[in-house]
């Protein structure tokens, strides 16, 4: 008995040892907690969870080494002959079962409320791509692309990096900004491939899958920036497509939209007069290289090679050197190419952007067509398209 | 009579054999686990730190999706078919399976369809980028050229297993020895007679899913197309309707094995072999209503998350009776603990706590956190490493003496077993709390916030792969090498027609005239 009773203590000390200690680093070992009503009930059932699972763990293991320590041949020569009970067995079907129960019963309530996205004060669209969010604010004619900070270059990723950028893969060039306490609906939808769109503080997971729209909704009551990432495997540059949702109060809200429509009238204004001009080869091919190292160096890579046969090079190709080929080359940047992972950029680049990497395309690595686009060349384009 | 034993290559080519073939599947999963695990060596030391070092982001997806359909194609199936065709004509007292010809067919499909698989590496857009689950569209209009080899590796995969269920249903129902009731039947066998249904009714749904895919890439039909009217998402379901069913069919044979050990060690009858029937058979029929519980963020209508949800849920009652009669079995037990019972015993406890992990992932609500976080992965894993392969790691221990009529070195088996449950444990429990913090599966690259987690889990994946080195020298140094002869029961609890009736090692042909069943 005495033994036993040392073992009891010893397991006692040593379950609330590794208790207390997960306790003090609750921060980095568990799920964070969030910020939404959603997300901190989704926490709570959590943790409702893993006590249950814990409680039943120490019963069972305990149970386990208990009979491994008292029942092994030394200690117990000659073996019980028992090998069934009715009973019992009834109790271990019936307990989990009112357990399972118990645990369902706010999980259901959970659920309908978290898929409840009705009566929403706003309505964002939200479509992923290759490898990038877009953003479409129903109410305030707003859109914008959402690319990670970083262009997706394989130099750009080192462990350097991440040590000196807090948000090393976390940070995009332009956030989702959302108005605090307003129920946010999103529509979540994609171009090519299925994406999913996760923050984990506001517990909002939905997969966007292309040609149908899933609806989800939030509601955050702390202005805050909060991170996540796509979480369905969506190719190359899957872990490259943060989410970054910038939540500001009820008026810094009304201001950015206001900002982000003069900024929208100034940018047609200088999409309109940069088409208007003429453009010198050098200025192309300076705009062209930045744009293409932006938008297209994540598949044809750099140096135009390409990752054959799913990325086709562009150095060398017919398409890219040939002269009668250069309205199939603006087509195919303008429109994209349907079935493959070639998206359009006709409306995500402007006239200028679109003629200054088409020109660079045809003139870098080699090419050396001497051939110059103009931004009125697809201005011309698009007009007969 | 004397024993008609070929030898040289056409032995094994043309094998009918159950003991051959048993073998030559064992091998077989042996060297996919070992291709597999090189794989898995590629993916964590790509993840030791944050950054790209070693691999292409491509190559990496490459890798995590050869890694999982070597090892669930490839290793552990086979090593489950291995295991049944060495045991279950000798635990129920027949000469051999029941259809010997069908069975040297569906092993040496395997190697071809691997070999298909495997040269995807080597052609132009690398291999199989998409997952092992290969969704569309990712795996149909943007699927690198390799994925028609990879196609063609699956169906001929799905063949062999179906054939190999065939010969187990047909086997066990027809060549049973007089008085070897159903009842009576050993719980390996039970397990694998529920597992074959469960592939005949699942293969073909995958053969359907992979030819989708063809006509979907080739030949102008939109199954998971919504620009030609029809539904990625409807692959999901036809993926998970194979693939949930596909993780019994991967766990269930390693059931079987803990249940035949267990009470071999604890010299102490099974605690409650009839609702060990049920509860595996329950365990089967609710496999096939829970598939949607890997898809609640595709946008299912909230009653079908429900549902979903509930019968989930459901799958925890019968589970637990196995463990909890694993545990009454143990109770007031003699028992020692050689190699064969550590592994059964980590297989409990380790499955185990993948199974509540499994309660956690299957409650929706939360669901919405885990999913595709590294917490899946830490599930999978714990109900995969120390569930199904513990299981036939337990079991090649514990009839390798009546397959080889040696024994292997009992402390180099012991060193084996406290390395792999170190290992698997500084592997796969670090990444609960990876895919807590947020980190999603299948990225190459992360934050620094999860770099601490990640870098446990590497040094025990290399400990771990490192580790069945060691079991590969065991295995050639108890076959092969200089070894103890095994009595003809070595394990003073064991039971069963194989023990009992049978001497170590098992003759070429065994029962050529049915056993008397007590």
């Amino acid at each position: 008995m005495a033994i036993r009773r040392k073992f009891f203590a010893g397991l006692t000390a040593l379950v609330s040892f590794v208790l207390s200690g997960a306790a003090q680093a609750t921060a980095e070992l568990n799920m964070r907690p969030g910020v939404t009503e959603t997300s901190l009930e989704a926490f709570e059932l959590h943790m409702a969870v893993i006590w249950v699972m814990t409680g039943i763990a120490v019963v069972v293991f305990g149970l386990m080494i208990y009979s491994m320590i008292f029942h092994r041949k030394s200690k117990n020569p000659t073996p019980a002959t028992w090998s069934h009970s009715t009973t019992v067995e009834f109790i271990w079907t019936i307990i989990p079962f009112i357990i399972l129960i118990a645990l369902t019963i706010p999980a259901v309530k959970l659920l309908i409320k978290m898929e409840d996205a009705s009566d929403p004060d706003m309505s964002v669209v939200v479509t992923g791509s290759q490898w990038k969010w877009h953003y479409k604010y129903m109410e305030h004619d707003i859109e914008f692309f959402s690319n990670l900070a970083t262009p997706q270059q394989r130099e750009n990723f080192s462990l350097e990096e991440a040590q000196n950028n807090p948000n090393y893969l976390l940070d995009v060039d332009n956030e989702l900004v959302l108005p605090a306490n307003k129920k946010v609906r999103f529509l979540m939808t994609a171009d090519d491939v299925i994406h999913s769109w996760w923050v984990p503080e506001l517990a909002v997971k939905k997969d966007a899958i292309p040609g149908f729209i899933n609806e989800t909704w939030t509601q955050v009551p702390t202005p805050g920036t909060y991170r996540g990432q796509c979480t369905e495997l969506c190719g190359k540059w899957h872990g490259f497509m943060p989410v970054v949702v910038k939540v500001v109060t009820e008026t810094e809200f009304d201001d950015w939209v206001a900002q982000k429509k003069e900024e929208k009238i100034a940018a047609e204004k200088a999409a309109a007069e940069a088409a208007a001009q003429s453009w010198e080869m050098d200025k192309l091919m300076e705009l062209g290289k930045t744009v293409y190292d932006a938008k297209c160096a994540a598949c044809h890579m750099q140096n135009g090679a390409g990752v054959p046969p799913t990325f086709p090079a562009l150095k060398g190709s017919a398409m890219a050197i040939e002269a009668d080929q250069i309205n199939a080359h603006i087509d195919i940047v303008v429109n994209g190419k349907a079935g493959t992972a070639m998206a359009a950029f006709g409306n995500q680049l402007t006239d200028a952007e679109i003629a200054a990497v088409v020109t660079y395309e045809r003139n870098a690595w080699g090419n050396d067509t001497g051939e110059k686009v103009q931004p009125a060349d697809i201005q011309a384009f698009k007009a007969g398209n | 009579m004397a024993d008609h034993h070929p030898t040289g290559l056409k032995r094994w080519l043309f094998t009918t054999n159950h003991k051959d073939i048993g073998s030559m599947y064992l091998w077989f999963s042996f060297v996919m686990f070992i291709i597999g695990g090189a794989m898995a060596m590629v993916i964590r030391a790509e993840l030791y730190q944050p950054g790209l070092q070693f691999v292409d982001p491509n190559f990496f997806n490459s890798m995590t999706t050869m890694h999982g359909l070597i090892m669930v194609f490839g290793a552990v199936m086979p090593s489950m078919v291995g295991l049944a065709n060495w045991l279950i004509p000798m635990q129920i007292g027949a000469p051999d399976m029941a259809l010997p010809r069908m069975n040297n067919w569906s092993f040496w499909i395997l190697p071809f369809a691997f070999t298909l698989l495997l040269s995807s590496l080597f052609m132009d857009g690398g291999a199989p980028n998409f997952g092992w689950t290969f969704y569309a569209p990712l795996s149909t209009t943007y699927g690198p050229p390799s994925t028609d080899f990879f196609i063609l590796g699956v169906h001929m995969m799905g063949i062999s297993s179906i054939m190999g269920a065939i010969n187990v249903i047909v086997t066990v129902f027809n060549m049973r020895a007089p008085g070897m009731t159903l009842m009576k039947m050993p719980l390996f066998v039970w397990t694998w007679v529920i597992t074959a249904f469960l592939l005949i009714m699942v293969m073909p749904v995958l053969a359907g899913a992979v030819t989708m895919m063809l006509t979907d890439r080739h030949f102008g039909t939109s199954f998971f197309d919504a620009a030609g009217g029809g539904d990625p998402v409807l692959f999901q379901h036809i993926f998970w309707f194979f693939g949930h069913p596909e993780v019994y069919i991967m766990i269930l044979p390693a059931f079987g094995v803990a249940s035949e050990i267990i009470p071999a060690f604890a010299r102490k009858k099974l605690f409650g072999y009839s609702s060990m029937v049920y509860a595996t058979a329950s365990i089967a029929l609710l496999s096939f209503v829970v598939w949607a519980h890997h898809m609640f963020t595709v946008g299912m209508p909230v009653a079908g998350e429900l549902f979903f949800m509930i019968a989930t849920m459901l799958i925890a009652v019968p589970t637990g009776v196995k463990v909890f009669n694993w545990v009454a079995t143990m109770w007031q037990g003699s028992m020692t603990f050689e190699t064969p019972m550590l592994f059964a015993i980590a297989f409990v406890i380790l499955f185990t706590i993948g199974g509540f992990s499994g309660v956690m992932l299957a409650m929706a609500p939360v669901d919405f956190q885990y999913h595709d976080t590294y917490f899946v992965v830490a599930h999978f894993h714990y109900v995969l490493f120390p569930g199904a392969i513990f299981g036939t790691t337990a079991a090649v221990y514990y009839w390798l003496p009546k397959w080889t009529g040696k024994m292997y070195n009992e402390k180099l088996g012991k060193l084996h077993f406290w390395l792999s449950m170190i290992f698997v444990n500084l592997t796969f429990f670090p990444m609960h709390f990876s895919g807590l913090a947020g980190m999603p599966r299948r990225i190459p690259d992360y934050n620094m916030m999860f770099a601490d987690f990640n870098q446990l889990a590497s040094i025990g994946a290399f400990g771990l792969g490192l580790t069945q080195i060691l079991f590969l020298a065991i295995l050639i140094k108890t076959i092969w090498g200089k070894a103890e002869k095994s009595s003809d029961k070595p394990w003073d609890g064991a039971t069963g027609l194989e023990w009992e009736q049978l001497p170590c090692p098992a003759p070429y042909h065994t029962f050529d005239t049915p056993p008397k069943v007590s």
